[in-house]
């Protein structure tokens, strides 16, 4: 059996407010009042859709050994290298095997659903175990446009294998139209969109039918089968009439999440997946679409296994953990639309040395530490001679992981000099359960609320945005767990 | 066996130019200021000097690296420069290689001189860049200065249950202080008396310290002409000679950053170098022995804490000690006579020999009445380079008998 054994999710700290939007530059466009129901999730200035895919996979891993992982495909249209392998950054920073194939899915929002089927594939014809799929997006509109409104960030995380799969995969059927409903050119920022009437018409009305109904009739099957049918569209209209027409109830059409996320382009349809995957129970059989130059069509059926799969937090745990961020110029400021002037001090050039960052990978994007043989103290960074004082052994160490323990905040402050997009900087002394100990620096919380003693997680983020050579490095930080206090 | 550096070397003469935003002076001028002070309280002929000693931390933003730059701005006739660098403790290991090297014999005259010129940065605080290597660049947090030494604060309030009311409160009162002495002081970088009042008032900078929780950032230099007690006594028959009691230094192990034994309320390495210090000067209860101390005040908290590590303050007593008044200037050890890092200034590389000069003029009795410390025959300097979790620490004590 072939199928998803093990899924994540993850949505960013901050949701902003499409009436903040509107209030502060809907004057540009009268038009956009019509798209101001909800919030949309967006990146905290330290995220990208690197960060989030690796937050997704993380949340994947509960109960699943990461050693197993034998594949990684990474799907997204706003990768943040065009060259260097995006999903070589995740698979690092997830701490899996070297012997692993990975591959970076992108060119359209339909990349998620595509990646997860040659995931699928290469599972099934047993040229891989378990292969990990994620798919993240953080798209930008164009100020006061449509897609501004539209868009939101989040991710999700599939590992597809062959033993206690969750979801069996039953089948599926795809079509392709160089069909441009909206695109990015070489050196574009923003997505650009033809005329609605047109996307809705032809574009979703006409291909996400056709290729549904192909699957349909591919396997001899029902709308009326499913438990779930998950594709992403925003228009209500739109998918009113699409669901009559193929049958679809309304109790099956799952929710787009539009009102707390927004469309996560690539990620979405597996969003909505793992959001479905939340709430399913053995027997439940799931339609997935996913849509852009064309669709996808799957459909899964859950199995008895979805009972014994670990604690996750989820796309419906990561809805509830949420700050407001109720200031436009500064989601404006995050996302690089708005220069800001963060002083000299953040001016100094400093090229990433490739060399060293090769030689330190485990250690900078893995989070590798290394624990003593002889006493067992564990350290980070990883260190040559035991840093416990009474053992101090040469040379015998083993590697140990940090990324997926938590810790205590030992002491912390706000910096107001150091150069910050979200001043103060916030960092401090984490002790590790377990042991280890390292100064980080603390992200998705305000210093008002923090306190010594708190527990902390942590996070795959942006050290750093070379603007000089247009690149973004990466570290962890620590998450203080506010939710738990 | 070896027995330490008391008593074999005194202290000729010494120099130190005002500190401060010097926009007039660059590192030769600043170099030039101090020597010829130095020299002219040695009482020598420059060629007299046969060795030197060079400290200066961020050189890359003035004069570069090596001896060169003391050698040349000083014409010093082709002697040996060795040029020293270790954080804020910069000058006191040049102090260290001058005495060294005439206690070992090798030289009866030596120099050493600490300069640093920070105003050309254009911004506020201390350059990070390279300081700890490019591996930081890579994992570092996006700390600074004040950020760092804040958390002795948040982990001093935890560990001692000590509100963060009353540390701002005693922080306040040493940054008061520090102050009123600047204020005395035509050489220091701020003379201004602030109110404890307008000091909690100040933005902040780093949680919990403010404005006035931060020393100044200077330009300075400060040198001392060192050469055997013997020749001392000769050339100087009518004036107290001072002479060394101890020179030490510690250096972080790397436990207070990565390993869990340390509860960061204090250092490690202070508490080491001090304890050195006092068995090398014979000292056996500094709280009554020593008569007044000039320490690494970069902010409030560090002095706050240092008062505990110099083992004068019993741990977790620090706050009853500090508003008392113990280390006011007219307490049982006055503490940054001369103003301190906080308002005599913090060119790095200059500090550790201008806090020497600020102990040597008192043993001296060459201040004025209104800042005079009575009856003062020992002093204590200290430095403190780097950050709270990973430091170095260097302490001289100086003395007459």
């Amino acid at each position: 059996m072939t199928g998803i054994c093990s899924y994540g999710g993850y949505v960013p700290r901050y949701r902003l407010n499409r009436k903040e939007i509107f209030e502060q530059v809907g004057w540009v466009n009268q038009a956009t009042i019509g798209y101001t129901r909800g919030e949309k999730a967006v990146c905290n200035f330290d995220e990208d859709s690197i960060t989030m895919a690796v937050a997704a996979g993380i949340d994947s891993l509960a109960g699943f050994d990461r050693t197993r992982i034998k594949g990684l495909f990474f799907a997204s249209t706003s990768m943040p290298y065009k060259e260097r392998l995006n999903a070589g950054i995740v698979k690092e920073a997830l701490g899996i095997s070297d012997q692993v194939r990975a591959a970076d899915f992108s060119g359209s929002i339909k990349a998620g659903t595509t990646a997860l089927l040659s995931a699928l594939g290469d599972v099934e014809s047993k040229y891989l175990d378990n292969v990990m799929v994620c798919a993240s997006d953080c798209r930008l509109g164009k100020p006061s446009s449509p897609q501004e409104m539209i868009c939101g960030d989040a991710a999700a995380a599939f590992v597809v294998g062959r033993d206690d799969v969750i979801a069996e995969f039953e089948g599926s059927f795809s079509t392709t139209y160089d069909f441009v409903d909206h695109y990015r050119g070489d050196a574009s920022l923003y997505d650009r969109q033809w005329e609605e009437r047109w996307v809705r018409d032809l574009g979703i009305d006409l291909m996400i039918s056709e290729t549904i109904s192909g699957l349909l009739k591919k396997y001899n099957i029902r709308a009326c089968d499913f438990t779930k049918v998950v594709y992403p569209c925003i228009y209500p209209g739109v998918r009113k009439k699409l669901n009559s027409a193929l049958g679809i109830s309304p109790k099956a059409d799952q929710d787009n999440l539009q009102a707390e996320i927004g469309e996560t382009g690539a990620a979405h349809p597996l969003v909505m997946l793992a959001s479905v995957l939340d709430q399913s129970k053995p027997g439940d059989r799931i339609l997935l679409a996913g849509f852009g130059s064309g669709c996808d069509a799957l459909c899964f059926r859950v199995t008895e296994n979805i009972r014994n799969l670990s604690h996750r937090k989820g796309i419906t745990g990561f809805l509830k953990e949420k700050a407001e961020l109720d200031n436009y110029t500064k989601y404006l400021a995050w996302r690089g639309i708005l220069p800001v002037d963060t002083g000299m001090r953040s001016e100094e050039d400093e090229p990433t040395r490739w060399s060293v960052l090769w030689r330190k990978r485990k250690e900078i994007t893995g989070l590798w530490g290394n624990r003593c043989k002889r006493c067992g103290t564990a350290q980070y960074p990883q260190q040559r001679i035991c840093v416990n004082p009474e053992c101090q052994a040469a040379d015998e160490m083993e590697d140990y992981l940090f990324s997926d323990k938590t810790g205590r905040i030992a002491s912390f402050t706000g910096d107001m000099l150091a150069p910050s997009l979200n001043p103060p900087a916030v960092y401090g002394q984490v002790e590790f359960d377990g042991g280890g100990k390292y100064l980080f620096d603390f992200t998705d919380c305000n210093l008002e609320t923090i306190k010594t003693g708190m527990p902390v997680f942590m996070s795959f983020r942006r050290k750093y945005r070379d603007e000089k050579r247009k690149i973004s490095g990466y570290f962890w930080k620590a998450v203080p767990r506010i939710e738990e206090e | 066996m070896a027995d330490g550096i008391k008593d074999k070397v005194a202290i000729l003469g010494m120099g130190c130019t005002k500190f401060g935003e010097r926009w007039e002076s660059g590192v030769e001028d600043l170099m030039t200021e101090a020597f010829l002070e130095c020299l002219a309280d040695a009482g020598i002929e420059k060629k007299e000097i046969q060795a030197a000693w060079l400290g200066t931390c961020y050189s890359s933003l003035h004069a570069g690296k090596s001896g060169i730059p003391l050698g040349t701005a000083l014409k010093l006739g082709y002697i040996p420069v060795s040029r020293v660098e270790n954080f804020c403790g910069t000058a006191t290991e040049a102090f260290k290689g001058a005495c060294y090297a005439v206690a070992a014999g090798v030289y009866d005259i030596v120099l050493a001189l600490g300069v640093e010129k920070l105003k050309d940065t254009g911004y506020g605080g201390l350059p990070m860049a390279g300081a700890f290597g490019y591996i930081e660049f890579l994992r570092g947090a996006n700390s600074t200065a004040p950020g760092l030494f804040a958390q002795l604060a948040t982990a001093y309030s935890s560990k001692h249950r000590i509100e963060m009311d009353m540390i701002k409160d005693a922080i306040s009162h040493i940054s008061a202080k520090s102050h009123a002495n600047g204020a005395l002081n035509p050489k220091a970088h701020l003379q201004k008396v602030v109110s404890e009042e307008m000091i909690k008032k100040a933005p902040m900078i780093a949680y919990p310290l403010g404005l006035f929780d931060c020393c100044g950032v200077s330009d300075g230099a400060a040198a001392a002409i060192v050469t055997t007690p013997e020749i001392a006594r000769s050339l100087k028959r009518n004036q107290d000679i001072v002479k060394v009691k101890s020179i030490q230094a510690s250096v972080s192990s790397g436990e207070e950053a990565w390993f869990s034994n340390w509860d960061g309320t204090g250092f490690v390495t202070t508490r080491k170098a001090s304890a050195r210090a006092y068995e090398e000067a014979g000292i056996t209860d500094p709280r009554h022995e020593l008569n007044m101390m000039e320490v690494h005040d970069c902010f409030s908290i560090t002095e706050f804490v240092t008062m505990e590590d110099l083992h004068i303050s019993k741990k977790g007593c620090a706050y009853e000690d500090v508003m008392n008044g113990f280390f006011d200037l007219d307490g049982k050890i006055p503490c940054q006579v001369d103003g301190g890092l906080k308002c005599f200034g913090h060119p790095v590389g200059a500090s550790g020999l201008r806090m020497i000069y600020a102990m040597y003029e008192q043993l001296l009795d060459r201040v004025p009445e209104i800042r005079k410390i009575r009856n003062a025959r020992l002093g204590l300097t200290h430095n403190l380079g780097g950050f709270p979790h990973a430091n170095i620490c260097a302490l001289t004590i100086i003395g007459k008998d």
